[in-house]
């Protein structure tokens, strides 16, 4: 099992606007171990979504190498891209992007229908119930997303991220759509998580949510600035459940 | 091979929920296929009905049958008639001699007339025959008898009734014997016709009178020529001949050399039937061409609202395909959803359909013939349209870019 569960190598991603090239991300190398909870800060246009995007498998380098989990993923078809994001990867958006008019449950069911063993239906319930009892939501998994509320929401969100037991969360400012004390709270989750050991790569502009990483990335123009880590601020533990079934990578 | 099928019940699942979750949507999308099918269902209905009916009367007509009318064919087949016909007692009685072919030979002239009996009238068609008809028609007798050839030679003033005529003048029953009154010219009946049914688009064969030819000439018309002439050949397979024998037998008495234009045109049952079954089948395609047009842009409302929904849920495209949707998993759903629209539009068109063809069949009195062919048909067809205009509008969904579908607001 390989320890780096990201290695990044001289990458770069040039966006062409007609004459114009932006190279959006300049020579980019970076490792993240498994277990790490790591924060990606910037300020706008810094790079952070394009990286993140890659990251994530929903873009592809111009060139340099990613490695994912072990995997070379720098160059993979559409089609191998979905499988992979399926496999490794659980996204959490800013604006939690749940399917409306679905169920929290059938929201966090969603993932393991694209996925190659997909399993019973019964088993696929079961996981997905699994993941929303760790995210401390008993009892709402009925819910529509209009009848929850913000926090409450991206916590399904991070259900479904969690579900697939991926490499890696990938978390694209989580908090940005969330007051500052509920904001606390999915930190507070990612904690937890990151505790169980699961790999937490969150991408911010505020420092504020930064600091409840264990180490900080600075990106500026495309380029990593500063690599450091940090005293991990922690999130006093919510009485949130303790996972119902151990999860085994 | 089990995975991809155990797959492909998810991606059902998606769609399925994905319609339920829209009923309105998705009742609207479904919409013009309901109308189309329903056309579809209606006008085969229709059109079917009609055939039958048509198909009905003229088999009514004897197997045997053979019509022979005044006027010229055309080469391209048309009849023009002047007005003035050639046609003579003579030459039936030529015929009856000659041709050894037919079996039976009589005039056939028909007139309009309104008969009065008591208090009651009724307006029909007379027709003016010979002692032959009823054998030539396969059309017997019910109550009372036939006039004879007797009347027929002293043109006497009896008739025959057909069914719907006798059961609205004399709704007791007591045709036979009685008096009833032709342009003030008081006629004895002497039969009421058995029922002969087949009737067409709303024309009843059983409403009509039979009368000798003699005095339908004498009494009622004015005229010595004959309208036109119905024989019967001695069997199927002499219909050929008879045409033959009738044909050399009228133009040598019509003095027309052989390769002139003959003054008369012959029709046997096949030949009429023919004529017909072109005619409905023109109808039939007319029909059919207005159902489909109707479905094909049923399918287009359906490739339209896909389109609309595939932008509206842009964003919902990008969600699935980051969580790891492939191209093919959202093609399919959407083809799904087109697919299970149509079906389900199809599936209210049938009903529609049969409903609506039903409906019509009572009100106008429309034979209405609904098969199970044409509900089958028009509901693969409905399939057929969800996949052909769901294609489009799914493929472009397919192929969305996860980070665009995403960032759409
Ligand atoms: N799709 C794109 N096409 C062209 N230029 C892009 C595109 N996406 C991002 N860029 C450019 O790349 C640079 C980095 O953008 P981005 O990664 O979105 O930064 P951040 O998320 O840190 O604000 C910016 O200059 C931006 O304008
Ligand atoms: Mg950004």
């Amino acid at each position: 099992m390989a320890s780096h569960v990201i290695e990044i190598k001289d990458l770069v991603k040039i966006y062409r606007l007609g004459e114009v090239e932006v190279r959006a991300l300049d020579g980019v190398n970076l490792v993240v171990d498994a277990g790490e909870f790591i924060a990606i800060m910037g300020p706008s246009g810094s790079g952070k979504s394009t990286l993140m995007n890659i990251i994530g498998c929903l873009d592809r380098p111009t060139s340099g190498t990613y490695v994912l989990d072990g995997a070379n993923v720098s160059e993979l078809s559409r089609d191998q891209r979905a499988i992979i994001r399926n496999a490794k990867i659980g996204f959490v958006f800013q604006s939690f992007n749940l399917l409306a008019r679905t169920s929290a449950l059938e929201n966090v069911e969603l993932p393991m229908l694209y996925s190659d063993n997909t399993g019973s239906r019964r088993s696929r319930r079961d996981l997905a119930l699994d993941a929303l009892y760790r995210v401390g939501l008993k009892g709402r998994e009925g819910n529509y997303p209009s009848q929850l509320s913000g926090g409450q929401q991206q916590r399904v969100a991070i259900a479904r991220a969690l579900v697939t037991n991926p490499a890696i969360l990938l978390a694209d400012e989580p908090t940005g759509n969330l007051d500052s004390r509920t904001s606390v709270e999915i930190m507070g989750i990612f904690q937890e998580l990151n505790d169980s050991g699961k790999t937490v790569v969150l991408i911010t502009h505020e420092p504020d949510i930064a600091q409840y990483a264990k180490r900080i990335v600075h990106v500026r123009d495309g380029l990593i600035q500063q690599d450091e880590r940090v005293e991990q601020l922690r999130v006093q533990r919510q009485g949130i459940a303790a996972p119902v079934a151990p999860v085994v990578r | 091979m089990r995975n991809s099928f155990v797959r492909l019940g998810n991606i059902t699942i998606v769609g399925l929920k994905s319609i339920a979750r829209n009923k309105m949507r998705s009742l609207l999308t479904a919409l013009g296929v309901v109308i189309g099918v329903a056309c579809v269902i209606v006008s085969v209905a229709i059109g079917a009905g009609v055939a039958q009916s048509v198909s009905e009367m003229i088999n009514s007509l004897g197997s045997n049958f053979i019509m022979i009318m005044p006027g010229a064919a055309t080469q391209s087949g048309a009849r023009i008639f002047t007005g003035q016909s050639t046609l003579t007692e003579e030459d039936v009685q030529a015929l009856r001699r000659e041709a050894s072919a037919l079996a039976y030979i009589s005039p056939n002239l028909r007139t309009a007339a309104q008969l009065v009996a008591g208090e009651l009238n009724w307006s029909t068609q007379i027709q003016g025959v010979d002692v032959d008809w009823p054998n030539i028609r396969s059309w017997n007798v019910e109550q009372g008898a036939f006039f004879t050839d007797g009347d027929v030679r002293s043109g006497a003033k009896v008739l025959v009734l057909g069914k719907t005529v006798a059961d609205n003048l004399f709704p007791n029953g007591d045709a036979v014997g009685s008096v009833v009154r032709v342009k003030n010219v008081p006629f004895r009946v002497v039969g009421v016709l058995e029922k002969k049914g087949g009737s067409m688009m709303g024309s009843d064969q059983d409403d009509t009178v039979v009368i000798p030819y003699t005095t339908a000439m004498k009494r009622l018309m004015g005229q010595q020529k004959l309208g036109g002439i119905i024989a019967s050949a001695s069997s199927a397979e002499q219909v050929g001949e008879a045409l033959d024998q009738i044909d050399a037998i009228l133009r040598q008495r019509h003095r027309i050399p052989p390769g002139g234009d003959a003054d008369f045109m012959l029709r046997s049952q096949e030949e009429i039937a023919q004529a017909n079954q072109q005619q409905v089948q023109l109808m039939r395609n007319l029909l059919l061409g207005i159902a489909i047009v109707s479905l094909a842009v049923g399918g287009i409302g359906i490739m339209n609202i896909m389109l609309v929904s595939v932008t509206e849920r842009t964003r919902e495209i990008g969600i699935r395909m980051a969580i790891g949707a492939r191209g093919r998993h959202v093609l399919l759903q959407f083809l799904f959803e087109a697919v299970t629209l149509s079906v389900l539009g199809g599936l209210i068109g049938v009903l529609v359909g049969v409903g609506v063809a039903t409906g019509i069949g009572k009100i106008a009195h429309w034979p209405i013939v609904v098969s199970p062919t044409a509900i089958l048909l028009s509901f693969g067809v409905a399939a057929t349209v969800g996949i052909f205009f769901g294609f489009y509008p799914a493929r472009k969904a397919a192929r969305l870019d996860p980070i665009d579908a995403l960032r759409y607001e």
